[in-house]
């Protein structure tokens, strides 16, 4: 067998080897979430999801090393395959950082703002999104886009309002269940998620749908105002099941189990879907063996708040907050001679300038 | 009851024709042009009518509410006799088209995503038909109607009407 | 000084030229004796190359590069698609050549079909063009029947198959991989790209894509050479090109035209657009579809440095944005002292809204918002801060979307605003009169 080709990428600064093929996104996430790029719609279970939200775009401001070129636009990272000697910035470009707050804004200008009234507040991408990354204002003063309400089983509660077209739920479908039975209708900013005939979405898998939904569009229709997510605790269980992994959270109030969710990685993704008898049939302590108390895997809204805050990047605070507080120590030790030579060096030249046109932002 | 749905034996034969043009794993490419088929003969597309169009290439019928409700082509609910497709984008509006509308809409009494009382005539406002130069035009089935003005516009109605 | 040659539509008022046996008679399908009999495919891909073409769809890609680039893995099929879409507002010329000459397409397809090894063409024609379907297929049946489609074309041992595909109304699905998806039965969503089509298109197979009006043109070049056809034209702009006019000329109509045409003799001649309608002057060109830039009339004739502007895909970007356009799809639409800037953006920023496939964030809800505000200061009720909204927004559409139709929905607003600033501010401090009917603002310094 052929050894895979490594390939080096650079992003915001921190370099990391990996496979030829591997998206820009993906290298990115191997490096951490502190370099990761924001992703709504592309999610790494699904094949075929991603490149429709343009959260996580970026720019490329060196091709390989071989074409040093810069891509003209930004690039949608979660399908642009990174190359040899890559350079990308994300949190550390300006343009980057804008757009974003693009993205946002528009993400934002139709959808409704119940947060308050909405089961998926607390575990929500598109909060958490608007939260690191957008403004705190709005300059839409038009009507919101409304739909009219779609009944799809006793299972599924949906609310096409709020829904961001990703696409997930609709790949999820096709993917994991083995039948779809809805899909996107209608077109431009009057596509909707529906199954046109207010059919009930009910087979053996068709709750993952529910965890695939970065927002409150697909909720659990048994878990409908029961608590919100920061008042319940989750904990991992298992179970032995003929038709998926058995991996679960449970989600506790009090004594009683209100919810069961499939296990979500750091990056709220599911890797073992799991089938309706877990999700709704089993709601009792005794159905489970229990692993322990879930590590919140996924930095929130609420659970930043909840859990500190220094989990929160923000990439402009952060950086006007290191620029306000920024000194320089006099520092007569003998190391500091290596440094007075780095200083001289190009490279550290062009990184000081780089990071004051920034911070002149 | 409702009526079966089924394709007349000549247009099942030209079904057959159509599913024939692409490879043999390819069938739903034969889409569009079937639900133009079906348009055809039922001047709609009821949901029943995309089940059997989905029957017949082996889909799922999800697939076809999807497309259907792409294409702007597709009626969704029932329309009269005569479909007025009129075109409403720039160039047509350049060439007098709104005053033109005007008076269309005016000697039909709807307006736009309306049927008349006698079921006669539907009138649907749609973008440019490719027809800029010879504007403002408006499309009945597969009739483009050109160079209109009001003496033209109640000359069709009028024709249409007998 | 451009000639007046014709390779497109110097056959066009033949009577009966729609038919196999007048279009034979008239030259027609010696291309494809030419190339089937005496020439190898690579031979006729070369020919093209050497024409320099560029693709008449709007985007103005060299056609020979194109198709070089095309994949040939072993074992697998390749496809040809002719893009017959034609939706771009102010353009028609697709549709005219099709319905009165179809035999040239069709002679095009199978010239350029066995220059890229495809047996098995489609041509994708909106769904409201039914008749011109129509036309096709029975022109299709007459090639076959004739021995120019089907196995053994000519005795030559290539085996060719057109099918003739509708699309459903969609502007959208002119896009090249949203055709594609159309074609495969699917909504006319744009594909993420990497991959292109020349490597995964159609069935996931390598796919060439082309215009009608750029297909139309291969028998020429193999008639006559690459090299005759680079003759024609200026610069990189070689060739011929089709023009659909519109909008407030004497006499709007597609018009062959040789690039390099000055656009003012383009617009006063007798011999294309007359001049503007009696008693009235011009304001603004929309010179390539409604995508690219508007300028205004003092822009559309001479360049920022006061040179003529031309015909051309150089010259008419000559300035960049800033006092430049595109020769796109080459849709003219011109526009006297009566036209409402602010009410024809509104215009094609509601066709953008309507069409935008919803696929991509920025397209789906920015095209939405562009419009509503563009609404409120036609129906005099915006206010000053909505000029700048409004560019932020397209800028913010502008580039950042999977296809190309963020882009063509941001250029038209962002260039009106850049251009026609005070017309947008009128509407905004005359309320009352912005909504009277037929009220337009025009600053007479402009016209021409």
């Amino acid at each position: 067998m052929e050894a895979t080709q490594l390939i080096k990428v650079t992003v915001d600064g921190k370099t990391v080897e990996v496979p030829l093929g591997t998206t820009i996104m993906e290298a990115a996430r191997m490096i951490g979430p502190e370099v990761a790029p924001p992703a709504m719609c592309y999610y790494k279970p699904l094949k075929g999801s991603g490149g429709k939200c343009r959260a996580c775009l970026v720019k490329v401001a060196q091709g390989s090393e071989k074409d040093p070129r810069p891509m003209p636009k930004l690039v949608a990272s979660c399908i642009t395959q990174a190359q040899d000697g890559m350079l990308v910035e994300n949190f550390s470009n300006p343009d980057v950082v804008n757009a974003r707050k693009g993205i946002v804004e528009f993400l934002l200008i139709n959808h409704p703002l119940d947060c308050p009234v909405c089961d998926q507040a607390g575990e929500c991408h598109l909060q958490d999104f608007a939260f690191e990354h957008g403004l705190g204002t709005t300059r839409y003063e038009e009507e919101r886009r409304t739909f009219e309400t779609e009944d799809i089983g006793d299972k599924i509660q949906l609310n096409k309002n709020r829904c961001i077209l990703c696409y997930r739920c609709v790949y999820t479908s096709e993917q994991i269940t083995d039948s779809r039975v809805h899909g996107v209708m209608y077109r431009g900013d009057h596509a909707e998620i529906s199954t046109y005939i207010s059919k009930a979405i009910d087979n053996d898998f068709s709750g993952n749908v529910i965890d695939v939904c970065p927002v409150g569009a697909l909720t659990d229709k048994t878990y409908r105002f029961k608590s919100r997510v920061w008042f319940s605790k989750p904990v991992d269980a298992h179970c032995t099941c003929e038709k998926c992994s058995g991996k679960v959270n449970l989600w506790y109030k009090g004594e009683e189990v209100i919810r069961v969710t499939a296990r979500k990685n750091q990056w709220g993704e599911v890797e073992d879907f799991i089938c309706n008898d877990c999700r709704y049939e089993k709601k009792k302590t005794s159905d489970w063996v229990i692993e322990g108390p879930t590590k919140t895997p996924r930095h929130s809204v609420i659970s930043a708040n909840k859990y500190g805050s220094n989990t929160i990047k923000k990439p402009e605070f952060a950086l006007k907050f290191a620029a306000e507080n920024f000194k320089n120590i006099e520092d007569q030790r003998e190391y500091n001679k290596t440094l007075e030579e780095i200083k001289k060096s190009e490279d550290y030249k062009s990184l000081m300038s780089k990071n004051k046109a920034l911070l002149s932002k | 009851m409702s009526e079966k749905i089924e394709f007349t034996t000549e247009r099942l034969k030209k079904v057959e024709e159509i599913i024939g043009r692409y490879p043999a794993d390819r069938k739903k490419s034969a889409l569009l042009p079937i639900l133009h088929l079906a348009q055809e003969q039922y001047g709609w597309l009821s949901s029943a009518t995309m089940d059997y169009v989905a029957y017949i290439l082996d889909i799922q019928p999800v697939e076809v509410y999807e497309v259907a409700t792409f294409y702007t082509m597709f009626h969704l609910d029932p329309v009269g006799k005569h479909v007025i497709e009129y075109c409403r984008t720039g160039p047509c509006c350049t060439m007098g088209g709104e005053d033109v509308y005007d008076h269309l809409k005016q000697k039909l009494g709807i307006g736009s995503n309306e049927t008349t009382k006698d079921g006669l005539f539907t009138l649907k406002e749609v973008e440019c038909l490719a027809a800029c130069g010879w504007g403002p035009c408006f499309q009945i089935r597969e009739q483009f109607y050109m160079h209109l003005d009001n003496q033209k516009i109640d000359e069709i109605i009028e024709d249409l009407s007998k | 000084m451009a000639s007046d040659i014709k390779i497109l539509t110097d056959r066009i008022n033949i009577p009966g030229i729609e038919t196999f046996e007048v279009y034979r008679k008239n030259g027609g399908y010696e291309a494809v004796e030419k190339a089937l009999k005496k020439m190898s495919p690579d031979e006729v891909v070369e020919e093209v190359k050497k024409s320099g073409i560029r693709g008449r769809g709007g985007a103005g890609f060299p056609m020979g590069m194109k198709w070089s680039f095309l994949a040939k893995p072993e074992g697998i099929p390749r496809y040809l698609v002719c893009n017959g879409d034609e939706s771009e507002p102010g353009t028609f010329k697709d549709h005219y050549l099709m319905k009165n000459i179809p035999h040239l397409l069709i002679e095009g397809m199978i010239v350029s079909s066995f220059a890229l090894g495809a047996t098995k063409s489609f041509i994708y024609v909106r769904g409201e063009l039914m008749y011109v379907i129509r036309i096709l297929e029975k022109a299709i049946e007459e090639a076959k029947n004739a021995g120019f489609l089907g196995k053994n074309i000519l005795g030559s041992g290539y085996d060719l198959e057109l099918v003739v595909q509708p699309g459903g109304g969609a502007y959208i699905c002119g896009e090249e991989t949203a055709l594609l998806e159309s074609l495969e039965g699917k909504r006319g969503n744009p594909r993420n790209k990497p991959p292109f089509p020349a490597v995964k298109g159609l069935y996931q197979s390598p796919t060439v894509v082309n215009n009608v009006e750029s297909i139309s043109t291969t028998p020429w070049i193999i008639n006559h050479g690459g090299d005759e056809y680079a003759k024609l034209g200026i610069g990189k702009s070689t060739g011929t090109k089709l023009i659909s006019a519109s909008g407030h000329v004497k006499r709007p109509g597609v018009y062959e035209i040789e690039l390099g045409l000055p656009v003012e003799e383009f617009i006063y001649s007798d011999q294309y657009l007359g001049g503007i309608r009696d008693g009235h002057h011009l304001k603004a060109v929309v010179a390539g579809g409604s995508s690219v830039p508007i300028l205004p009339a003092n822009l559309i004739l001479k360049t920022a440095n006061g040179e003529p502007r031309l015909m051309s895909y150089e010259s008419l970007s000559d300035g960049g944005f800033a006092t430049g356009t595109m020769l796109g799809s080459g849709g003219f639409i011109a526009m006297d002292e009566t036209t409402c800037i602010v009410r024809n953006t509104w215009n094609f920023s509601r066709f953008y809204h309507h069409e935008s496939c919803g696929q991509c964030s920025p397209c789906r809800e920015g095209t939405g918002w562009m419009e509503k505000v563009l609404f409120k200061i036609e129906h005099g009720q915006g206010k000053m801060s909505d000029i700048d909204l409004l560019v932020d927004v397209a800028k913010r559409i502008e580039g950042n979307t999977i296809c190309p139709l963020g882009d063509a929905a941001a250029w038209p607003v962002g260039s009106a605003i850049r251009h026609f600033r005070d017309e947008f501010e009128w509407h905004i401090t005359h309320p009352h009169e912005a909504t009277q009917k037929g009220a337009v603002f025009s600053n007479e310094s402009i016209l021409v």
